[in-house]
């Protein structure tokens, strides 16, 4: 595969064709906050968090670095006023759900979020998605899901495949940005499955 | 609903995953909601798994995972019928009935719903019980037109 | 029906077609479009059915059930051809006097006729009354002639000859060429031109390739798809047909809302219609090109009418957009090269290749060709679909063919463009419609809604509106559009109610910023526009809320109230038995009064007062007289 040669912040860098901008600038060393991103996942883009200015041909825009693909000749800015702006923004929107997740707290800190400028909807999910995913990419179980849209959109486990599989699994927990899956697995159980299924 | 039934459904178009909207379409139309064992039936024939058809029941408005009620209110919130006064009557509905959108009351008499616009804009403020469409309506008239279902 | 074969074997039937039919023979046409379907035009086409058999005339005059005439506010139309005599908002009862008159002895029924506003006079025909004479209809047009049932009657206005023109006597290329040529941009959101997206998938390398018509209109106030594709599927189907053809696809679909049932139905029927005639499958008039479509139906979501969504959705999925950054021209359904347009840009399509590029872009204006149907809803005396040729000043459409403002109120805005548009204020009214036009004054052309507003609709609630219409729409799947849309709804909703903030303004400008420059898809990118344009133009109305608790338009139900002046109270007790809250005091020669905390607000009162005492008033942003104590509720005007 041909070498694709572009610019982040200043630096010359090199990344394999069809390489997207987050990964060539993770192999630079150049550091990009994300959120709904992992190596062994398709790119989702749901986050946000990762959104940088690319500039090709003298036009600008702001786009997602896990989906976006380098090119030869790109600029890539990774830290500018505006992007400060939308990553402060987009980490207080998730702040109003997830006020106290150690993730967020830090990511708050670097860029001056505050966590209270919204009003409080403490759901502690943030459509990450990464259980999700990791779950069907990956494990290839499907045993939690997303239901609903919009602001009403959830992640709930389908208790039959769940009750069958997550027990020994419990490999998305640590996935979860801000904590909240284990919680939600503990209740489901509590609730759904009877001891001696899980032990069986 | 009956298995067999739903089988019938699958075989109109074929066990593909490319149909499962249209499947459930129908079987929401025949049936009125989407119950479970209906749901596990297509998942297994169509070779989807159970959590995407969840998804995709609870995403789209024309699918149902609870039962319905008798009589189906649609209140139409378009922007024409908007400016014309569609909260009034959705007011009005909401008054009389004791619920709101999205809620089928417990003696499954109504379910209320609100779409966003039927296509009917020279008649707004519109809403439509079961199927019926009522234009021009007033807070008065919606009452009444309720009236006359039991 | 017996499978064509060639280009000439349409020409031969289409001959037959028109022979079978005398065009002197009286015709009634009656819309039975959506709108004036649910104001009764099946009980006045049974009535028809019933006296014209009673009459003996069954055999001698046909009738036709068509697709919508566009003059919805009129319904139900009914169209007595060779004259083209118009009758309107007709009933049952009328049926039997139509045909004695103007069926059997050519006379009028004045009484249903359209009234001229200006001179008072009667108008019969259709080119003569201003909503249709101001009007450029060459796609929309053909609705009111034809029964969307029939395939003959499509061929008999001239149906397929564009098809068989393009199969026999042009190469895909050409078609491509022709298409670009005439500069027919999307009709359907963003206005991107048609030719250089087909082109991009004629390009693509991969060989399997698909078409599709986005039927899934869902902007609120809008229809003009539904007409079209209930009214005329095969003009839809005919375009679809040369788009495949202009870059080798060879299956196609029609993505449509089942919330349309009629359209569902037309199209369905029409697709059966044309592969039994030999116009769609293998081998189309003898020319070695093959084709099929299916119909999907759409199961209500708004963001399917987004591309990338609306494939997600055909591939049988959740009807979430794609974070890519190829256009799905290139790689769209299934991954493969997919042109996807929507309806009215189908249906220009035929017209292109049959009339030429160079026909089309005499129309309308240099940036933006031919003509644009839009709907005229809202505040407005005729509701209803019109098409105009683009750069039509808004004003022409409002005034001229919409007849204007109802009620001597007084025009406030124009919103164009659907949820993702803006509010036009009056003083733009000379604006050319056409899609840079609106672009740069910050609307948008949209699918083509129009919504009248008056000087009783409030802007912030418009504003409100729109942006709780699209937080429920929203698929959830980005954070700025979901959770952003979120926070802006209920910012939005407390200035509403009354409980605006200094500083709500800036927050409210930061969500859209962020939604704007880093939401996943076009639906979350445009959703801060309805907020943006508001305050552009009405800022003032936005401070009133906020510092004064004011609602300028008397709109805001949690800042007005209503009142009964004591003044002009006559005591005649309509309020009181109307009001449904059973919220006003009074008894005859008792002046009436509205107990504030029972009162809902509706609005029957000041509805049901007669005008010539005018009693009940709205107020806002002022406290409410008290009560008036006992002794002097007697009433005291008189005259």
């Amino acid at each position: 595969m041909s070498e694709v040669r572009l610019q982040i912040d200043g630096q010359e860098v090199a990344a394999p064709e069809g390489a997207t901008v987050l990964e060539a600038a993770q192999g630079a060393g150049i550091p990009i906050p994300t959120l709904c991103h992992h190596e062994k996942l398709e790119p989702f883009g749901s986050c946000r968090l990762c959104t940088v200015e690319v500039e090709r041909g003298g036009r600008k825009q702001h786009v997602v670095s896990c989906v976006y693909p380098v090119a030869e000749g790109l600029t890539v800015r990774t830290r500018t006023p505006e992007i400060e702006r939308i990553r402060r923004v987009i980490l207080e929107l998730y702040l109003a759900h997830a006020p106290e997740a150690p993730r967020l707290k830090a990511l708050a800190e670097e860029y001056g979020a505050d966590k209270d400028r919204f009003g409080k909807e403490s759901s502690f999910c943030i459509h990450c998605g990464l259980c999700v995913r990791y779950c069907a990419e990956v494990k290839k179980k499907h045993a939690v899901g997303f239901i609903n849209r919009g602001t009403k959109k959830e992640i709930a486990f389908v208790p039959d495949i769940a009750a069958r599989e997550c027990w020994k699994c419990k490999e998305c927990f640590p996935l979860c940005p801000t904590s909240w899956l284990q919680a939600a697995y503990v209740l489901v159980e509590g609730i759904l499955f009877p001891r001696e299924e899980q032990q069986a | 609903m009956d298995i067999a039934r739903v089988d019938q459904i699958i075989d109109r178009y074929g066990a593909d995953e490319s149909y499962l909207i249209q499947v459930l379409l129908d079987i929401q139309t025949e049936n009125n909601w989407l119950p479970h064992e209906a749901l596990e039936r297509v998942a297994e024939r169509l070779r989807v798994p159970l959590s995407r058809i969840l998804h995709i029941a609870t995403f789209y408005k024309a699918f149902s995972t609870v039962p319905k009620g008798r009589h189906r209110i649609h209140v139409c919130m378009g922007t024409a019928c908007h400016v014309r006064g569609a909260q009034r009557v959705l007011d009005a509905v909401q008054e009389a009935t004791g619920i709101k959108p999205g809620e089928t009351d417990l003696e499954l008499k109504f379910s209320l719903e609100t779409v966003n616009c039927l296509g009917c804009c020279a008649l707004g403020p519109v809403m439509e019980i079961d199927g019926k469409t009522y234009g021009k309506m007033t807070p008065a008239e919606t009452a009444e037109a309720l009236r006359n279902h039991d | 029906m017996e499978r064509l074969h060639s280009p000439a074997e349409l020409e031969a039937f289409r001959k037959a077609v028109l022979t079978d039919r005398a065009p002197d023979q009286p015709c009634i046409t009656l819309c039975a479009g959506s709108a004036c379907h649910a104001c009764g035009c099946n009980d006045v086409a049974e009535a028809v059915r019933v006296e014209l058999a009673k009459q003996g005339l069954a055999d001698r005059v046909h009738l036709r059930l068509t697709g919508c005439h566009g003059f919805c506010e009129r319904g139900p139309i009914l169209v007595i051809q060779p004259e083209s005599v118009c009758y309107f908002q007709l009933t049952a009862a009328d049926v039997p006097e139509i045909i004695e008159k103007t069926v059997k002895a050519g006379e009028r029924v004045e009484r249903l006729l359209y009234v001229d506003p200006d001179s008072g006079d009667p108008l019969a025909r259709e080119d003569e009354i201003p909503f249709y004479k101001h009007q450029q209809r060459i796609v929309f047009g053909s609705n009111g002639s034809i029964d969307p049932k029939s395939i003959e009657d499509y061929v008999a206005i001239g149906g397929y000859s564009a098809l068989a023109k393009a199969l026999s006597e042009m190469t895909p290329e050409q078609v491509l060429d022709e298409v670009k040529r005439a500069n027919l941009r999307g009709r359907g959101g963003g206005g991107f031109p048609a030719g250089i997206k087909w082109e991009g998938t004629r390009n693509a390398p991969d060989p399997v390739k698909y078409v599709v018509v986005n039927a899934d209109e869902g902007d609120p106030g809008a229809y003009m798809d539904r007409s079209l594709l209930e009214g005329n599927p095969h003009a839809v189907l005919e375009g679809l047909i040369l788009g495949a053809y202009a870059v080798g696809a060879h299956e196609g679909y029609v993505y449509v809302r089942q919330e349309y049932p009629l359209a569902v139905e037309n199209v369905t029927l029409a697709i059966q219609k044309a592969e039994e005639l030999g116009l769609l499958g293998d081998d189309i008039l003898g020319s070695g090109f093959s084709f099929r479509v299916k119909v999907h139906r759409g199961a209500g979501a708004f963001v399917c009418g987004e591309s990338t969504a609306l494939m997600t959705a055909l591939e049988g999925r959740v009807g979430e957009p794609r974070p890519k950054y190829i256009r799905s021209n290139v790689r769209g359904l299934w991954n493969r090269p997919t042109v996807l347009n929507n309806v009215e840009t189908w249906a220009n399509v035929p017209l292109i290749i049959q009339n030429g590029a160079d026909w089309f872009t005499r129309i309308g204006t240099e940036t933006s060709s031919g003509t644009k149907i839009f709907s005229i809803v809202g505040k407005i005396t005729n509701t209803g679909l019109v098409e105009v040729p683009m750069g039509m000043p808004l004003r022409d459409i409002v005034y001229k063919i919409g007849g204007g403002i109802p009620g001597g109120k007084r025009l406030k805005a124009v919103q164009t463009g659907g949820p993702s548009g803006g509010c036009l204020p009056e003083h733009m009214l000379d604006l050319p419609v056409g899609f840079d036009e609106l672009t740069q004054a910050g609307s948008m052309m949209g699918s083509g809604g129009m919504i009248v507003m008056d000087e009783d609709t409030c802007m912030v609630d418009v504003a409100r509106y729109f942006i709780e219409f699209l937080t429920d729409e929203s698929c959830g799947k980005c954070v700025p559009c979901r959770e952003g849309l979120r926070q802006m709804l209920a910012i939005l909703t407390r200035i509403c109610r009354g409980e605006g903030r200094d500083g709500d303004l800036e927050i409210l400008e930061d969500l859209s910023v962020v939604a704007k420059e880093a939401a996943l898809c076009g639906l979350g990118k445009s959703a801060p526009n309805p907020f943006l344009s508001t305050l552009r133009y009405f800022r003032d109305e936005y401070e009133a809320h906020i510092r004064e608790k004011r609602c300028p338009a008397l709109s805001c139900k949690d800042l007005i109230a209503f009142h009964i002046d004591p003044d002009r109270c006559r005591a005649c007790g309509r309020c009181r038995r109307k009001c449904p809250a059973e919220a006003i005091s009074g008894a005859k020669n008792v002046i009436h009064q509205i107990d504030q905390d029972l009162c809902t607000k509706c609005g029957t009162c000041l509805e049901v007062c007669p005008e010539r005492f005018g009693a009940v008033r709205k107020i806002s942003g002022e406290p409410v007289p008290p009560p008036l104590p006992e002794d002097q509720r007697t009433v005291r005007a008189r005259g």
